[in-house]
């Protein structure tokens, strides 16, 4: 009889930082990407037990059960103050706020400007996917000119609405931000450069170096009315002309720093 | 320890770096500012966490974020930033995070004056941020006091994990008078078993205000309540004076009690037999207490610096069995012992109305010439 043993070789596993639980996000969402990203990085760096996030408030604010580690949950906005709040007694743990563009970018934008600003040592995951979608898809500051949403029916007049946010751009002229870039989620080779971002970002953080902030398209099939594939490339014809995928401002200290 | 001249704010803010606060997070509103000012030079020298964020808003949530982490942390404001805060509170007594704030309440509505003024009671005591939640309302009327009460907020404030408040308001953040400050606790970070500060060696934990199944948010609302109840029992403070013999009794709270004191003393002289409760706690307030002794009294008078709030809770709690009457200044007016003093002889020598609710008497015979 001939024995046949097969070398087991692990391909897959779900990282540590990230919870053995189902989300409650749509199919086709991108903040599973984003979430499992994150998770990665921070097993890479070998910090979970050292995390404390912030959730927010909008489709993440049960993000605190789908990481393994310490959380709290924000008020609508606060994400970053509360963060400084934790940061600041705590400086040698690692703090990240988990917040989409509604929460940041609109009801938050005070906050997030002035932690930005304090150069607040933190870490900032940023979902920008153009809409506030826990609510149901209503137009958010991101909300692209014309695009239709469930309140700007016949799509976002700039005459009336203003004019989208650009975040990652406004964040990126202050001083105390060390890391401010922008990356996308519709496609493996973006998937691939966020994580990159996401570990620089908590590199920086890790280095004492100040406020980082990694802003990620993203998709809202659901809201959008598209299928995940749609809305995929939507992300990148028409979100990404308007939000370009760039380094805003990177530390000079990172350039040593390997991701 | 010797007694130093102190300004009530300076007081306040060096009685909190004594009682070990790891971190303080406010924004500057006067009549409170010197406080955030002393704590300005005092925190990062000490090696402790100070920061002055960019609203209040921001404040509240940076105490918020320190508070999940078990640190002792405080911030102050004066009412219009208060109102701005009621956000955080909800949520912090939502989450059941021990924190301290100061409230030096100033004339309003809206931005209204940096005058002295007791407008906040409602806004503090009967909850304000949205969601059935109690805050602990601690009332000092001199400077001493709001040492004691800060010194022991932090304690009060973990024991239940529960959020604190200290009610005072502009002339008390401002006056100065001899007191002792307490001895420097050590400042240590604090691992309470619900905390957040990362999950090492042990499994991660949540922190939140939010179920949205309401039978588990009942379930905690009734949680909540309970322990009100434990706090009801144990925590009532006050100060009675020159009771014992009284048939009149003046309810007053802070400042305006302070200076009921000084029209007590005076109609005392001319032989009324008249004395002051002073609620120091007014959540929880003292209901049983001021029940018994107003089964003795001949009728109160609730003297404010607000249109009759805490008057509400005082009817209340008296269920109508005696005279009540009221005397406020609103609006940052701060009353002179002559007038209370004057309302002490109303109520003894003029025959009682038992017609109409005791604010539209008051408001029948206010003169804003006083």
């Amino acid at each position: 009889m001939v024995q046949t043993t097969f070398e087991e070789q692990v391909v897959y596993s779900r990282p540590i930082a990230f919870s053995d639980s189902q989300t409650h996000y749509c199919p086709g969402c991108t903040h599973g990407t984003a979430h499992r990203l994150v998770a990665e990085v921070i097993d890479e760096m070998g910090i979970r037990e050292k995390m404390v996030g912030v959730a927010s408030v909008g489709c993440s604010v049960f993000a605190y059960n789908y990481f393994n580690f310490d959380f709290v949950q924000a008020p609508h906005g606060r994400a970053p103050a509360m963060a400084t709040g934790i940061k600041r007694v705590l400086p040698d743990r690692y703090v990240m706020t988990y917040q989409g563009d509604g929460d940041l970018a609109s009801i938050g934008m005070g906050e997030i400007v002035a932690a930005a600003a304090r150069g607040e040592n933190i870490t900032v995951i940023f979902l920008n996917n153009a809409n506030y979608g826990m609510t149901g898809g209503q137009m958010a500051p991101t909300t692209l000119p014309g695009q239709k949403t469930s309140s700007s029916p016949t799509g976002r007049d700039v005459e009336l609405a203003g004019f989208p946010i650009r975040t990652a751009e406004l964040l990126a002229t202050l001083d105390g931000a060390s890391y401010v870039v922008r990356r996308s989620l519709h496609d493996p080779k973006n998937i691939r450069m966020a994580k990159k971002a996401i570990r620089l970002a908590f590199e920086t953080q890790k280095h004492g170096l100040g406020f980082s902030l990694v802003e990620l398209l993203s998709v809202c099939p659901t809201n959008w009315g598209m299928t995940p594939s749609q809305a995929q490339d939507w992300v990148g014809e028409v979100m990404v002309p308007y939000y370009p995928i760039n380094d805003f401002k990177v530390h000079p200290a990172l350039a040593n720093i390997k991701a | 320890m010797a007694k130093e001249l102190l300004k009530g704010n300076v007081a306040i803010a060096e009685a909190a770096i004594r009682a070990g606060m790891n971190a303080y997070f406010g924004y500057p509103i006067t009549p409170q500012t010197e406080l955030l000012e002393w704590l300005a030079k005092r925190m990062p020298e000490l090696g402790r966490a100070f920061v002055q964020a960019e609203s209040e808003l921001g404040a509240v949530n940076m105490v918020y974020g320190a508070a999940c982490t078990g640190a002792r942390v405080l911030s102050s404001s004066s009412s219009p930033g208060v109102s701005l805060m009621l956000e955080g509170l909800s949520y912090i007594a939502g989450t059941e995070v021990p924190a301290v704030l100061v409230d030096i309440m100033r004339g309003g509505p809206g931005l209204g004056n940096i005058a002295p003024a007791q407008a906040d009671y409602n806004q503090i005591v009967h909850g304000g941020g949205h969601g059935d939640y109690h805050p602990i309302v601690l009332a000092p009327a001199n400077i001493q006091e709001a040492i004691d009460l800060t010194y022991g907020a932090f304690d009060l404030a973990e024991k239940y994990r529960s959020l604190v408040i200290i009610l005072a308001d502009g002339s008390l953040g401002q006056l100065m008078e001899p007191a002792v400050l307490p001895e420097m606790l050590p400042v240590i970070m604090r691992q309470p078993e619900w905390a957040t500060y990362g999950a090492a060696g042990r499994e991660k934990r949540i922190l939140s205000s939010i179920n949205l199944e309401p039978r588990e948010q009942e379930a905690f609302n009734l949680h909540l309540e309970k322990r009100w109840q434990e706090i009801k029992k144990a925590e009532v403070r006050y100060m009675e004076y020159y009771l014992e013999d009284a048939r009149y009794a003046v309810v007053s709270f802070g400042t305006s009690g302070r200076i009921s004191l000084s029209a007590i003393r005076a109609a005392r002289a001319k032989g009324i037999p008249v004395g002051l409760f002073r609620p120091i706690t007014l959540a929880p307030f003292p209901e049983q207490e001021l029940y018994e002794l107003s089964q003795r009294m001949d009728g109160l008078l609730v003297v404010e610096m607000n249109s009759g709030q805490m008057l509400e809770d005082v009817i209340k709690i008296t269920r109508n069995s005696i005279p009540v009457e009221f005397y406020g200044r609103m609006g940052g007016m701060v009353p002179m012992p002559e007038e209370i003093e004057a309302e002490i002889d109303r109520l003894v020598n003029q025959p009682h109305s038992p017609n109409g609710h005791p604010r539209d008497r008051w408001l029948d015979r206010f003169s804003l010439d006083n």
